[in-house]
């Protein structure tokens, strides 16, 4: 029974992340729950706090959200083989589904029974996203500044995407980034002078 | 030398492109039409399909260019390209990572990074599900099937959640949802 439960180690990367690959839908924020219930729940090959500040690095970086996580979780289990591995598995099935569809399917969005599932599915995905965020939010510590950050951060979404203001989220992360560093200057400062101050 | 162009605009797209796929597409959009590859509209249709297939929509959209520009090597030149830039810089922060996390200025950024993520994230996940259950485009409308499968949708995930005390996984979750719209719709 030992034996059945422990696939080696890239057997098991490959085909966890082959299956996230399957079942993610409209880009990297779906894929995050999925990660969340394989790679931490399930697995535990990373914890929650790696999980978000994993999240952070992706969002900070680069590239593809899905390449990130799977190029890390894969890294830090099994090297550089679990590092190819992993993302190879995760890219494989999309792969394989868009190649076929290029070539052989002039009308895919027009099948009405694949239309129907993905509808379905978008809205799905809309949960998926929204649960993703409150778990994030669930582990934080709720300080004022960290709850200022979110209400502050979720409102300027809310008119970028409603006005369609031509603002990347690249600038909103990096005035976070800046008022984390002036919120931990002052409190830094702040504490030093308090234990000072008890000398 | 069209594999060239395709790995060299791809690695583009990938090294360039922040904040997910979403933030990703005018920058796809840009490269692909600037090379020629295809019109506007063979794009659009691309993307679309990319959205409503699984995986993650970057690749999907450089396998499916890749693929109608150069056939099956171009895909897989294409799909590697896009890969590259994240896998690599990804691999340097994990080697660095420990260290990383200790600096003192990285805290700081991190500390109103974490929130700031997690609204975003939690601000697409709203404004999906209140684009799909009211049209806002020319007049305000609610499309009441919508609504009701995202009821339905809502009760089963975290109904199980509640009742069972166990987490409905994602993947379920999807077919679930993949069954609930061949119903409906």
């Amino acid at each position: 029974m030992t034996t059945k439960a422990k696939l080696p180690i890239l057997a098991d990367l490959f085909l966890t992340f082959f299956r996230i690959g399957l079942f993610t839908f409209g880009g990297g924020y779906a894929m995050i729950s999925l990660i969340n219930n394989s790679c931490v729940e399930k697995k535990k090959w990373i914890d929650r706090d790696e999980m978000v500040n994993l999240t952070v690095i992706a969002e900070s970086t680069p590239g593809s959200i899905a390449i990130n996580f799977a190029t890390y979780v894969g890294y830090k289990q099994a090297g550089f083989a679990g590092a190819l591995l992993s993302t190879i598995g995760v890219v494989l099935p999309s792969f394989f589904i868009i190649f076929a569809i290029s070539r052989f399917l002039d009308n895919f969005l027009e099948i009405p029974f694949i239309a129907k599932a993905f509808h379905g599915i978008k809205l799905a995905v809309g949960i998926l996203i929204l649960d993703a965020g409150i778990n994030m939010i669930k582990i934080m510590k709720k300080r004022v500044f960290t709850v200022t950050v979110i209400i502050c951060s979720f409102l300027a979404m809310l008119i970028i995407d409603i006005f369609s203001l031509d603002i990347s989220t690249i600038t909103l992360l990096l005035i976070a980034a800046l008022s984390g560093l002036i919120f931990t200057r002052f409190s830094d400062n702040f504490g030093n002078s308090k234990k000072s101050g008890q000398k | 030398m069209i594999y060239l162009e395709l790995l060299w605009g791809f690695i583009k797209v990938g090294m360039f492109s922040f904040g997910g796929a979403y933030a990703a597409i005018p920058l796809i959009r840009e490269v692909v039409l600037s090379y020629g590859w295809l019109d506007d509209n063979a794009l659009s249709y691309m993307i679309a399909i990319s959205e409503s297939t699984p995986g993650p929509l970057m690749i999907n959209v450089a396998t499916y260019v890749g693929s109608v520009v150069a056939g099956l090597p171009g895909a897989i030149i294409s799909t590697i390209a896009v890969i590259i830039p994240p896998f690599l810089v990804i691999l340097i922060i994990t080697v660095l990572l420990k260290n990383l996390l200790e600096n003192k200025y990285v805290k700081g950024a991190l500390e109103g990074l974490k929130p700031c993520i997690s609204a975003i994230i939690l601000e697409t996940g709203f404004m999906m599900i209140i684009k799909s259950c009211f049209d806002m485009s020319s007049s305000f409308s609610a499309n009441i099937k919508d609504i009701a499968v995202i009821l339905l949708l809502f009760i089963i995930f975290y109904g199980t959640r509640f009742a069972l005390k166990k987490k409905l996984s994602p993947i379920s979750f999807i077919i679930i949802s993949a069954f609930l719209g061949l119903l409906i719709f």
